[in-house]
């Protein structure tokens, strides 16, 4: 019986340390052959190329491993983008599905039905090869709003400028602890008391209080930047000034979010039909306001139903991402597995590093889930 | 309160509400139609404001004076439960109406009555809307890529083969039924790879050889979709039941083979094949591109199917375990024939939803130089002599994507339906 157990692990554990070793042996003499020494010490060579769009600064004489944060930082810049988006979309959409109304509701899930059904590369490419195309030359492009430009070079829009900008953002993160203790006191009073206070209204007085004081007391200054038309040549013309952003970050986060909204939506649609109408009709008998009842009863229960599946959505949109690549958004992979990796011909290494990041951000959230996922389950006596 | 009360819609003066109310939302649509298609602005007198917003104004008043309860007429009443309950939801169902006017009438014009369907040149194309001649003349590199025009019949053929092999199942008598897992899964596999690696690749028989890197087009998404389905659907099945297996080497090798494929993106994955496996070859070996990639996209879906299939095992009651051990059942009869047959019910729409991220994934290869359907789209896109035509194109792919995937999700509801065993 013993014999039965020991003997698949270690066919197992063979066939695993055969192959490996079968594959680094075979990656060995290869590097050799080509005469490459496997290691990390490219990453502080200078990189010598430029990156489009970037938040850090950044240029040709940079090392290696700067290229690696700024592609690193766009990822997180689109995933970030898009999770916002997508999850408020998502909302909409889901409950505009639950609605008795028949032309929401079909038009909802014929939104859900079309938009998940077209290959997500496929979108991308449409909404920046097709639809995007078609927009107007900075020099013919009318003014929106008094302030922007959508152009065929991109969204230019106002860009603010601040003067003590830390002592602003201090401030605005001060009233969020601010915010967070007031609740908890409030909270605690109201279970001890009985007594309510409206937490909304004074959570949003102090949100909006603290942070447009310090314009008054700490020097504070906020001016807008507008982007101008610049001539470059004779029939070439951009804007300066202001926020442009470019054409592949709106193709890509427009496709990303109208792609994972849809996910969401079935989501948040199957989470509220989740509960049961006998728990509306309780909490309602027992006295509760409409908004109670949402608030203390349906939505408690509804996100624990919604929650984990969308945060494996979060983590498929943060991978998804990487389809910027086809689009020539200098997203991780472009800049990294792209072009870093043709000029030092590290596959090996550069392929890893790539891969271990996007494994980095999916355990880490995946571990955030389990956590998260204990602590809300229910717990049954 | 008395002197506006004859304005609240009631039964008496049904007809009379009737015909105004249809007036004022016939007005409405009107006066939407004439801003925005002939840019007639019948309320200009009023301030711009108040102009702008007047469609939706004038249909909240017609709908509010249809909003009669019990009316006795049918249709009214169905209206009025469906789409007009209250004022909010009167206005946010004009809106949609609104939106869907404005959007479909030059959906309509671009796609049919502007578009130019006649001609095999680009000149043909005069008209503002799609230009379908584009598709027209292309078609058959978007079916077959680069595969030389004489020899597609032998796509053809195989395609049409396989179906029919496919099909047979349908008619196994009875008797052999309890074969015809066998069959798919490893009958069914072996017979297309030999059609595909005969017929299509060619090189013997009399038939000229056509490399991996002239396949291409939706037949190419094909093959790699159907491949990729066949083989990660038995590899995921496996990695399932090690993952939930008593001894330890086996559970964490399945999970850590499971957690690495989900955690990166198949980009990453195809890179990797691409670029990295062949340094973790002997040298000189050479492995086919579109192998590389069908084993890819194979393991990188396998470990998805495998956190599927988990989940139904998980669902299946333990007495369901007890039961079948205390009959003597040993590990593979036990799981072979009561745990999978009932786990895999369950997961229908879990498996389903998976196989059609892999056939949305597809395009993806254009990675590793391979063009099916997508990719060969962005080559049609930059030839010098059709240039501006990508609109047409992506339509065209996503339309038949969308076709594919939607009939996918839909059979497989009907499925779900059919084994469907209650509790």
């Amino acid at each position: 019986m013993k014999y039965k157990k020991i003997y698949p692990q270690l066919l197992t554990l063979l066939f695993i340390i055969l192959v490996f070793g079968f594959f680094t042996m075979n990656a060995q003499v290869n590097m050799g052959n080509r005469g490459i020494e496997f290691g990390f010490g490219f990453l502080s060579q200078e990189a010598s190329f430029d990156i489009q769009f970037s938040l850090i600064d950044y240029d040709g004489s940079r090392s290696y491993g700067r290229a690696y944060l700024v592609g690193l930082l766009n990822t997180l810049l689109v995933s970030f983008i898009g999770i916002i988006l997508s999850t408020i979309l998502g909302i909409i959409i889901g409950v505009a599905r639950l609605s008795p109304n028949y032309l929401i509701n079909k038009t909802a899930s014929f939104y859900v039905e079309f938009f998940r059904n077209v290959p997500l590369l496929l979108q991308i490419f449409f909404w920046y090869f097709a639809a995007l195309r078609a927009l107007p030359m900075p020099e013919d492009a009318p003014l929106l709003l008094g302030s922007s430009f959508m152009t065929i070079k991109g969204f230019y829009t106002i860009a603010p400028i601040w003067n003590n900008f830390d002592i602003f953002f201090i401030a605005l993160i001060l009233s969020i602890i601010i915010i967070f203790f007031f609740n908890r006191f409030a909270k605690k009073k109201q279970e001890e008391e009985g007594k309510q206070y409206p937490k909304f209204l004074i959570s949003l007085g102090i949100f909006i209080f603290i942070p447009t004081a310090t314009f008054f007391l700490g020097g504070v200054d906020l001016n807008w930047s507008f982007p101008e038309l610049k001539q470059l040549a004779k029939t070439s013309f951009t804007f300066e000034g202001g926020l442009g952003i470019p054409p592949e970050l709106i193709a890509l986060t427009l496709a990303l979010t109208l792609y994972t909204a849809t996910f969401i939506a079935e989501n948040v649609r199957a989470g509220i039909q989740g509960i049961g109408k006998g728990q509306k009709e309780a909490a309602a008998s027992i006295g509760l306001t409409p908004s109670q009842v949402l608030k203390l009863v349906v939505m408690p229960q509804a996100l624990r139903i919604i929650i984990p599946p969308t945060t494996n959505q979060y983590l498929n949109l943060t991978k998804n991402s990487s389809l910027a690549a086809a689009i020539a958004y200098p997203d991780l992979v472009l800049v990294f597995a792209g072009t870093a990796m043709m000029q030092t011909g590290r596959a090996i290494e550069i392929v890893g590093i790539t891969m271990a990041t996007y494994l980095t951000i999916s355990l880490a959230i995946s571990m955030f889930m389990n956590w998260y996922n204990k602590r809300i389950a229910i717990q049954e006596k | 309160m008395n002197n506006i009360n004859f304005l609240k819609p009631n039964k008496e003066n049904l007809n009379l509400f009737l015909v105004f109310g249809t007036l004022f939302f016939a007005l409405g649509i009107l006066d939407f139609c004439l801003n925005n298609f002939y840019e007639k602005n019948i309320t200009s007198f009023l301030p711009g404001f108040i102009s702008f917003f007047t469609p939706l104004i004038f249909g909240m008043i017609g709908l509010y004076l249809i909003r009669i309860e019990f009316s006795g007429i049918k249709i009214l009443d169905e209206l009025n439960k469906n789409i007009n309950t209250n004022n909010f939801n009167a206005a946010l169902s004009i809106s949609i109406i609104i939106l869907i006017i404005f959007g479909v009438a030059p959906l309509l014009n671009w796609f049919i009555l502007d578009a130019n369907f006649i001609g095999d040149s680009k000149e043909a194309c005069t008209g503002g809307g799609a230009c379908w001649v584009y598709i027209k003349v292309w078609f058959n590199r978007f079916i077959y890529g680069m595969y030389p025009n004489t020899e597609q019949w032998r796509v053809n053929a195989t395609f049409i083969i396989v179906l029919v092999f496919m099909g047979l199942g349908y008619f196994f008598p009875l008797k052999y039924k309890k074969y015809l897992t066998f069959y798919y899964v490893i009958f069914l596999p072996i017979i297309s790879f030999l059609l595909i690696y005969y017929l299509i690749s060619g090189g013997e028989f009399g038939l000229e050889w056509v490399e991996t890197g002239a396949w291409g087009g939706l037949s190419l998404t094909f093959i790699v979709s159907f491949f990729s389905l066949i083989f990660c659907f038995p590899i995921g099945m496996m990695l399932a039941l090690g993952r939930r297996s008593n001894l330890t080497v086996i559970k964490y090798s399945s999970l850590s083979f499971i957690e690495f494929w989900r955690g990166v993106p198949l980009i990453t994955v195809l890179f990797m094949s691409a670029v990295m496996f062949p340094m973790f070859l002997p040298d000189g070996t050479y492995v086919d591109k579109l192998i590389r990639v069908i084993v890819a996209i194979t393991l990188f879906e396998a470990a998805y199917t495998a956190e599927v299939i988990r989940g139904g095992l998980q669902a299946l009651p333990r007495g369901q375990y007890d039961a079948a051990k205390s009959l003597g059942m040993g590990y593979w009869r036990l799981h072979l024939l009561v745990i999978l047959p009932q786990a895999l019910k369950l997961v229908i729409p879990g498996i389903a939803n998976t196989f059609l991220a892999l056939v949305k994934d597809t395009p993806l290869i254009f990675v590793v130089g391979l063009l099916e359907l997508v990719g060969m789209l962005n080559l049609a896109k930059t030839n010098p002599k059709w240039l501006g035509f990508s609109m047409e194109g992506y339509v065209f792919a996503g339309i038949i994507f969308w076709i594919i995937c939607y009939s996918m999700s839909k059979y497989s509801q009907k499925l779900e339906l059919k084994f469907k065993t209650d509790r």
